[in-house]
């Protein structure tokens, strides 16, 4: 029992880490209708730019603010130079382009950085364990939990309480409309697409120390972060939450229980064959079922032109 | 009867120009496929630097012919390599493909390779189809079969009386020969066996499975990037202390740097190592430290750079003559030539039959680096020579 609720601590961790992701991915593509698989790399650059912050500040809290701004910088110049240009065009080719900005993201990355993992060691004070409820769970891990439900909160009350939500919100469904009332459309455009690469890099700090810091990271992690807003229902933020918390939870406790759960009703090495496939199988099966059933999603935005 | 002598000249001309290939410069082509970008593409790198280094070793000819290398990137995808082959094949009509790392990718590529008629020196994987029952004339490797290294660890975990042991690979080719190797050789009891992802980077998951069925010892395969995350997460978890690792192709000279203290005291079983004592290796080593800032050479650029070197030998004893295929597998059969594992012989399979070392990460003078401890096994046979049918 107890490690039933260590798996869903460790599943509601990956849901966190994925709700990072998917908010920002999420807003982008309800508001400005852009397919922006270069998501992933914003990531990258969130984990690459606090790993060298570490180095040379030594300051943990330090390193996280400059890497959360760099990301920032980083989205606004892509936004500005790159993806400005994409809005008008079909999806296909945002999905090249942005593409590409991968492929280029992950050479920057090996020129400057090389192509061999970084290794950024956590400072004491977060490389502890806790003891929750009879649990012994890793302080850092926790402290992922704490910071994902905090920006959870924290958006919810800038898209739901203050102007630049209201703003958001009208983009994303009528957003001509918006632009009709005088509002300046592509500086929305630019913070909203800045506040994505944030949350992006934000998650891509928080991933650095648990996974390897290396070039590609973020294509691993980006194709979850679609699954979750298929399931969520693109451009809902609400819809990101529920979809990454499902996921998290699914693929975690899938790992780790499916196999004795089919070891129970199949032969021991029917088992062994069929469990880890079918657990790695077992997102896109959701996405599938969810797809079959409500295809606009759990959550879909009301979308009038 | 004027054009029938000029008829005769020609075809006269004809025949002296076919079996004299050597005379018209030939050059030397070789394929290497190996993982360039991505994660895994450091282990690419590496193989690709210890091509180079061999090739500069030997004057930038192999076998005394000019050499064109065409190197291919599989991105560790199976479907990739082969197209890779088929470009390689058909457009560069290449000599030679070498490389490869990943089983998988070498399930797909060497068939494609061989069945056309050109070698495959495989640099890398050894998946047990290709060593029993698909074993080809024309295949031959550097390295090892899958189940070999572990099988040294699982007689050295004999030896050492230990049992309850957790085991865990990723589920693919490699990943189940890998158990299979290590069962051999192991008879004490096994707490669990699990397959993770290919790929996946986060296992803690499965740390707190392992955890909660509290085997006494670990035994990983763990390769590439996989092996940094999961050495990582496993200290981390703070089991680091609690439960002794074992691991094959986990720590190596690629990783050690990016994960430093969590690797510390681990052991590994391998066919090579940096610290091997022979003239071959010191050479090896020493110049690739020389050529790129003082970083080690892995196991994968051992094998690599014994891959051209083993092509080197082959071109020699035929003279150049690149038509003389049997000419060619008699004289790689030999082995005739400095390995960096130093002398070994292959098996009827193409197969090595080397010694097995036991390595711990340990600090050394260059930081953390990996040691040769003792040997488990010596000129090492793998199990599934029997099922191959070739007779030499």
């Amino acid at each position: 029992m107890l490690l039933v609720l260590e798996q869903a601590l460790n599943g509601l961790q990956f849901g966190v880490m994925l709700f990072l992701m998917a908010a920002g991915l999420t807003l982008v593509f309800g508001i400005m209708n852009m397919v922006n698989l270069a998501h992933g790399s914003l990531y990258m650059m969130g984990a690459y730019f606090a790993a060298t912050f570490l180095t040379h500040t030594g300051n943990y809290p330090l390193a996280v603010l400059l890497a959360l701004v760099a990301t920032l910088l980083v989205g606004v110049v892509t936004e500005v130079v790159a993806l400005r240009t994409l809005y008008e065009r079909d999806h296909l080719d945002q999905v090249l382009a942005t593409f590409g900005l991968i492929l280029f993201f992950n050479e920057l990355v090996a020129v400057f950085w090389g192509r061999a993992a970084l290794y950024t060691s956590l400072p004491t004070w977060l490389g502890g364990h806790l003891q929750i409820l009879g649990i012994r769970y890793p302080v850092y891990r926790a402290v992922v939990i704490l910071v994902g439900v905090l920006v959870a909160l924290l958006l919810w009350v800038v898209v739901t309480r203050t102007r630049l939500g209201m703003l958001i919100r009208a983009g994303a469904t009528n957003r001509t409309m918006v632009a009709a009332l005088g509002v300046n459309i592509r500086l929305l455009y630019t913070v909203v697409f800045g506040f994505g690469a944030a949350l992006a890099g934000l998650a891509g700090l928080m991933a650095g120390p648990i996974y390897a810091v290396q070039p590609g990271m973020g294509e691993q992690i980006l194709i979850q972060v679609f699954v979750v807003i298929v399931i969520g229902g693109i451009g809902s933020i609400r819809g990101a939450l529920v979809g990454a918390l499902v996921v998290g939870m699914v693929d975690t406790l899938g790992r780790a229980f499916l196999k004795p759960m089919l070891a129970a009703v199949l032969s021991p090495t029917a088992a062994q064959n069929a469990g880890p496939a079918l657990a790695s199988m077992l997102i896109y099966l959701l996405m599938a079922v969810v797809l079959a059933f409500r295809p606009q999603g759990l959550f879909p935005t009301v979308r009038s032109r | 009867m004027q054009k029938v002598t000029r008829s005769l000249g020609f075809a006269l001309l004809a025949a002296l120009l076919a079996v004299s290939p050597a005379a018209a410069q030939e050059k030397v082509k070789i394929g290497f496929i190996t993982t360039l970008s991505g994660p895994q593409g450091v282990i690419g790198e590496d193989m690709k630097n210890s091509v180079e280094l061999a090739l500069d070793h030997l004057g930038r000819k192999v076998g005394g012919l000019d050499v064109e290398i065409i190197y291919g990137d599989d991105q560790v995808k199976p479907d990739v390599g082969k197209q890779l082959a088929d470009e390689m094949l058909k457009k560069h009509r290449v000599h030679f493909v070498s490389g490869i790392i990943w089983s998988n990718v070498m399930l797909a590529v060497a068939p494609t390779v061989t069945g056309a008629g050109t070698f495959m020196i495989g640099t890398n994987a050894g998946p047990h189809d290709l060593a029993g029952k698909l074993c080809h004339e024309m295949f031959f490797t550097t390295s090892w079969q899958n189940d070999q290294t572990p099988e040294a660890m699982g007689k050295h975990m004999q030896d050492q009386g230990l049992t309850d042991v957790y085991l865990m690979a990723p589920n693919y080719a490699a990943g189940k020969d890998m158990l299979t190797g290590f069962k051999r050789y192991f008879k004490g009891r096994i707490v669990d066996e699990v397959y993770t992802k290919l790929g996946q980077t986060d296992y803690q998951a499965e740390i707190s499975q392992l955890r909660a069925k509290n085997p006494k010892h670990v035994f990983v395969f763990y390769p590439g990037g996989m092996g940094i995350q999961f050495l990582k997460q496993y200290a981390e978890a703070g089991l680091r202390n609690q439960i002794p690792l074992y691991s094959v192709y986990t720590v190596d000279e690629l990783s050690l740097p990016a994960v430093k203290e969590a690797a510390l005291g681990q052991f590994e079983t391998r066919y090579w190592s940096p610290d091997l004592k022979n003239a071959a290796n010191a050479k090896f080593v020493g110049d690739y430290r020389k050529k790129h800032n003082g970083k080690t050479p892995s196991f994968y650029g051992a094998q690599s750079y014994d891959g051209i070197l083993l092509i080197d030998s082959a071109i020699k004893a035929v003279k150049g003559n690149l038509s003389d295929k049997k000419g060619m597998i008699a004289a790689m059969r030999k082995a005739d030539y400095p390995s960096t594992r130093g002398k070994y012989t292959y098996n009827v399979n193409h197969f090595p039959i080397q010694n097995y070392y036991l390595l711990k990460a340990v600090q050394g003078a260059t930081g953390l680096e990996m040691q040769i401890q003792r040997t488990v096994f010596e000129n090492h046979k793998d199990s599934y020579s029997q099922e191959c049918g070739m007779k030499w």
